[in-house]
């Protein structure tokens, strides 16, 4: 260090002279240079760029500089300083860099093995397209309603203006109740909950019921006698066979592509009149396109509204009928109603959660 | 209803050249869906009339056999043998020569056979695949065909047949009659209405002294007397061909044309032995406990809602549904009384049921008949039995008809219009309905519509407006989405059970529904005390099966039928849930019936809702196998008790509420592994391990492990509110506790929150410890506490004050000590 009285020459302060500068960045880099590995550079490190290195002595000089000389002086030493940093930083980056890819390298793991130690589990079918279509019709502005599967017998017939002697009824294929006079019985279709719906409220009315109904068949290819069913019920000013239409198209094409429509046929309901059941066009059946038999509808017959306490002449309604299991069996290619029923895990864990 | 186009073109102009596609296609526009179409099976080769010339009996046989000469039309007469015994010198028969194949691969050659070379076959009408009749061979009759005519197109092998399904509301279409009227129209083409005929004028006294008592069940009863009728005239075989088609078989030829008019005028008939007959006819109710004999052999007690028909010895039919044995056509009998009637149709519905005697004549009397033919059904009948009987009318029909005119009905023109959504012009609309064969009285577009006679569905103006969409057409109607006003979703409870079946299935449960039928066997398998509220159960009178008769009151043994179908099936890891409704049977309110004519009033609408049992919602797994299965990583877990009680908690955090679960006792769990779940003061469910017993009675490994929960009991879930988030440092502390066995781990850790009071953020049990050091009969449960205050650092003292504090309350109420 100089004295207080020595003449300011910053070229003759030795240590902050070009060729001392100099000297020490090429000194700096050749270190880090050889510095094989990042402990040597650590190693290396404090001789440079520590406390006692020549670049940050020198900087300590230039405080007793003249204010005319410390400028000049300053930028060298700074200059100085940066390349030892920069020789330092860039030497780290390519040691941490063999580094990482070395290590890296080691920690390798086969990311194809399975790791299922708690298995997922799934949603039945029938409950995931029975949401589905909930969905749709909720979608649309509709309410999902709801009745009980031992149902009364008023409410799953006479309301729904299927009178005690009615062929239709014996066609039914009811499961009764004990005892006889209980007026009760496993419902066979979901049409009471139209009847529930109706003597509850007065229209508008847009409502959905999907739910699980009963019929005395046998369980075979195509038959289950405890089967699902959806039941939509619209009843408003004004509403016709068009609006009925457009419903049923709206779903089918939800649920079986943008160019799904359904078709028509005259049929028989009591409960609705005029009546049709309706085919559903599928474009992606597996067996090429074409029509499938889905379900009944109508409007709603003028005595079921007078049975529930809605007037008639103020008020229109439709109504539609769809199988799940059906719709399932031709959306999802099942050849064989028991797979849908016996509750093999192998063919429901196939749909998964949200299917 | 099978229809034989052959038969269904003697009554329609089908177009030249209509093909059955065309023909199933307007079908089905009409409403009779087609179930199947019939095609007749395929015979090839020479298959011709003959006509028999001689008939050689041989002798020496096990049975006897003939050796016929036949007239093929060929310049000689062929040789053939034939088993049958039912023709004669001249009758015409249906001769398969060689080369001919009949319908079964059945080739015909000349064969050597009972000494003889029989150059071909006479055929039965089973041979020819036409029918079921195989007692003797297909005879012609004596002459309308000349011997060698090619025999195919006469028998109708080439006729097909469509079976339609025609609606409980349509019963007019179960005749050809009516077919006819909806083809015709269809099909815009000329028909005939075979119904639309003026019987003869017959003379002379009524056929027989009837007296109608039951005016309101019986509005027409016709009835003839015929005499002459040969008892061995056979029906001729077009006749038998077309009864065959449609199903029926052949009796006799009185039967058969009873049949054979019913299938062409939908009217049904009833033919006596009028020899038989013991003074006047009665049409009454039956008085109770009467007896009848029928056709069937069947001795009936009869009911005071049957109609009968009685003469002086008392019931001789059960009106509308089946004749009885002492009036009954035998094979002697030369006069006969032809009933044709016109009965209300419920009442036969009724007796029916009550004798479960379904019948083609009660199929079509409980869909109504059209009155109007009931004499013109018996002059058909007549002429039948006068052509190939030989038997004539006697004296005048009796005719008792009390029918009331039938009220017209008001329509308003447009209201089709408004009901379908298209535009159907007033004349549309009369058209329309006149095809269908009403009477329209139009008063500009007020209309006053007679529906025909056999149409006793048209009672309302809505089943006229859909005779007027369905002759128009429903491809007619556009496609228009309906303004549905907003809605508010899904409700709470719709939203829970769908999460509740997500959370199970992300959890590992695979859903099985299963049918919701029991049977004591599967209440005893589970260890049910005689007294247990499940053996309540709401029995079905008519099950699918007699072992399981009863509605679900808990739906563990579904679940666990499924479980073994899938262990059965080679699975053995097997986590299932289901969710739906059981039916508690512990409650019998008979639900009342009101009438339909408006709606029930609040009072009687309150006592039926509340006759229909509460039938709960619930939700249930059983598991057995590993839980998590063994891997690379190590060995698998088996499936316990616990994953039962953690599905209990998933369904709870699911639903939202909280859930406390405490020891129990229930079967059919294990007493000591049996957790009783509790939401508020309610027990909601049990989970846990299977009793050993249960699994061993339902051959389920051992362990099984199983819960319950009736998710309608848990209340709704609170709204749920922000916790404040502190961003000062936790204080961790760890300690131990050495507590007796007995108590519950739930009970310790109740008393730390409540002793650490609000800095308590976090407490988790980490460790449960028996064995030494621990004495005997305790153990050790260890805890790591966060504790963290919500405005500030929290001191060391505030810490160890809090974490004491936890202890001391612990000790207090479980006897917990401080391990050191």
């Amino acid at each position: 260090m100089s004295g207080a009285n020595d003449p300011y020459d910053p070229k003759q302060v030795a240590a902050l002279s070009a060729e001392t500068l100099d000297g020490a960045v090429r000194a700096a880099t050749e270190a880090f240079a050889a510095a094989g590995d990042l402990e040597a550079l650590a190693a290396a490190r404090p001789a440079h760029l520590g406390d006692r290195a020549p670049v940050l002595l020198a900087r300590r000089e230039l405080g007793a500089l003249p204010p005319a000389a410390r400028s000049d002086a300053g930028k060298r030493v700074n200059a100085a300083r940066v390349a030892v940093t920069d020789a330092y930083t860039a030497r780290l980056a390519v040691l941490e860099a063999e580094r990482d890819e070395r290590v890296l390298a080691e920690e390798r793991v086969d990311v194809t093995l399975p790791w299922d130690r708690t298995p997922r589990g799934a949603r039945h079918p029938l409950t995931t397209l029975t949401d589905r279509i909930a969905d749709v019709f909720v979608g649309m502005g509709y309410e999902v309603a709801e009745g009980p599967e031992l149902e009364a017998e008023w409410l799953n017939f006479d309301a729904l203006n299927i009178s005690t002697d009615h062929p239709a009824r014996s066609m039914m294929d009811t499961l009764f109740v004990a005892p006889e006079d209980s007026g009760l019985v496993l419902r066979t279709h979901t049409s009471p909950v139209q009847a529930r719906t109706m003597l509850e409220r007065q229209p508008p009315i847009y409502v959905v019921a999907p739910g699980r109904v009963y019929r005395t068949d046998e369980l075979d290819a195509t038959h289950t006698p405890v089967f699902h069913q959806v039941e939509g019920l619209a009843v408003d000013r004004g509403l016709t066979m068009a609006h009925l239409r457009g419903t049923l198209d709206h779903l089918a094409r939800q649920l079986f592509g943008a160019d799904a429509v359904t078709r028509w046929r005259p049929s028989y309901f009591p409960f609705t009149e005029p009546s049709a059941e309706f085919d559903v066009w599928f474009p992606e059946h597996r067996d090429g396109p074409r029509w499938v038999e889905w379900g009944g509808c109508g409007m709603v017959n003028p005595r079921v509204l007078t049975a529930c306490g809605i007037d008639p002449e103020t008020y229109t309604g439709f109504a539609f009928g769809c199988g799940i299991e059906r719709a399932l069996q031709f959306r999802h290619e099942v050849g064989d109603m028991r797979d849908i029923v016996e509750g093999d895990i192998r063919f429901t864990t196939a749909f998964g959660v949200e299917q | 209803m099978r229809v034989p186009i052959g038969w269904l073109a003697e009554h329609v102009d089908l177009p030249a050249g209509t093909t059955v596609e065309e023909l199933d296609t307007a079908f089905v526009r009409l409403g009779l869906e087609v179930e199947e179409v019939h095609r007749p099976p395929v015979t090839t080769g020479p298959l011709v009339v003959g006509r028999v010339l001689e008939i050689e009996e041989l002798t020496g046989f096990k049975k006897p056999i003939r050796y016929t000469q036949v007239d093929v039309g060929e310049d000689e007469p062929r040789g053939i043998v034939c088993g049958a015994r039912n023709f004669a010198v001249g009758d015409l028969v249906v001769a398969a020569l060689p080369g001919a194949v009949l319908p079964g691969d059945f080739a015909i050659a000349a064969r050597k056979t009972y000494d003889h070379v029989s150059d071909g076959m006479i055929c039965s009408v089973r041979e020819l695949g036409i029918g079921e009749d195989h007692a003797g061979i297909l005879v012609l009759g004596q002459d309308g065909f000349e011997p060698g005519t090619p025999a195919a197109g006469l028998l109708g092998l080439d006729d097909v047949v469509i079976e339609l399904n025609v609606t409980p509301d349509r019963g007019y279409c179960l005749a050809m009659r009516g077919i006819a009227r909806e083809i015709g129209t269809g099909l815009a083409v000329d028909w005939r209405d075979a119904g639309a005929v003026t019987p003869p004028a017959w003379s002379g006294a009524p056929a027989w002294q009837v007296e109608v008592a039951d005016g309101a069940r019986c509005d027409r009863f016709s009835m003839i007397a015929m005499e002459g009728l040969d008892p061995t005239a056979p029906s001729p075989w077009w006749m038998r061909r077309r009864l065959a088609q449609s199903g029926i078989r052949s009796i006799s030829l009185a039967v058969d044309v009873t049949n054979y008019v019913m299938l062409e005028l939908g009217q049904p008939m009833h033919a006596f032995d009028r020899g038989t007959v013991r003074g006047p006819i009665v049409v009454r109710r039956a008085t109770a406990g009467e007896r009848l004999t029928t056709l069937d052999g069947v001795d009936r007690t009869l009911d005071a809602d049957d109609l009968l028909i009685t003469d002086d010895s008392g019931p001789i039919g059960l009106a509308g549904v089946m004749g009885g044995a002492s009036t009954e056509i035998g094979d002697r009998t030369t006069s006969v009384l032809l009933e044709a009637a016109h009965w209300e149709p419920t009442g036969i519905a009724r007796t029916v049921r009550r004798h479960k005697l379904p019948s083609e004549a009660a199929k079509r009397f409980e869909r109504g008949t059209d009155p109007e033919v009931t004499v013109v059904a018996l002059a058909r009948a007549a002429a039948l039995l006068a052509e190939h009987g030989g038997a004539r009318v006697v004296g005048s029909p009796v005719d008792a008809d009390t029918r009331g005119p039938r009220p017209a009905i008001p329509l308003d023109a447009g209201r089709p219009a408004r009901i379908a959504g298209v535009d159907y012009p007033t004349s549309q609309v009369i058209e329309a309905l006149t095809a269908v064969g009403a009477g329209v009285d139009a008063d500009g577009d007020q209309l006053q519509v007679t529906p025909p006679s056999w149409r006793p569905d048209l009672t309302d103006p809505a089943d006229l407006v859909e005779e007027v969409v369905r002759l128009a057409g429903y491809d007619d109607i556009p496609s228009v989405l309906p303004n549905v006003p907003p809605g508010r979703g899904l409700t709470e409870r719709q939203r829970r059970r769908r999460s509740i079946g997500r959370a199970l299935a992300e959890a590992g449960y695979v859903e099985a529904p299963a049918y919701p039928f029991v049977g004591t066997a599967a209440l005893d398998a589970l260890g049910l005390p005689e007294d247990d509220v499940r053996r309540s159960v709401v029995v079905v009178r008519n099950p699918l099966s007699e072992e399981e008769p009863a509605l679900r009151t808990t739906l563990l043994p579904g679940l666990l039928a499924t479980l073994a179908r899938n262990l059965s099936r080679g699975q053995r890891d097997v986590a299932v849930f289901e969710h739906g409704s059981v039916f508690p049977g512990d409650r019998r309110i008979p639900a009342p019936v009101p009438g339909v004519d408006r709606r029930p009033d609040d009072e009687t609408l309150a006592a039926l809702l509340g006759a229909v049992p509460a039938q709960p919602w619930h939700v249930a797994v059983v598991l057995t196998g590993h839980r998590e299965p063994r891997g690379w990583w190590g060995p698998g877990r088996p499936a316990g008790w616990a994953d039962a009680v953690q599905a209990a908690r998933i369904v709870a955090a699911t639903a939202g509420v909280e859930l406390t679960v405490r020891a129990g006792d229930l079967a059919p769990w294990h007493p000591g592994r049996c957790a009783e779940l509790v939401v508020g003061e309610q027990v909601v469910g049990h989970a846990g391990e299977l009793h050993p017993r249960v699994c061993a009675a339902l051959d389920l490994p051992a362990r099984t492990c199983a819960m319950e929960l009736d998710v309608d009991a848990l209340p709704p879930a609170p709204v749920p509110v922000g916790p404040p988030i502190s961003n000062f440092p936790p204080v961790l502390v760890d300690l131990a506790l050495v507590v007796p066995e007995e108590v519950p781990a739930a009970d310790v850790q109740a008393a730390l929150r409540a002793g650490a009071g609000e800095l308590l953020e976090r407490l988790q049990l980490f460790d449960v410890y028996t064995g030494p050091p621990v004495p005997a009969g305790s153990r050790s449960l260890a805890y790591a506490l966060t504790l963290r205050a919500p405005e500030r650092t929290l001191t060391g003292e505030e810490a160890n004050a809090a974490r004491d504090a936890a202890i001391a309350t612990a000790a207090e109420r479980t006897g917990a000590v401080l391990r050191g």
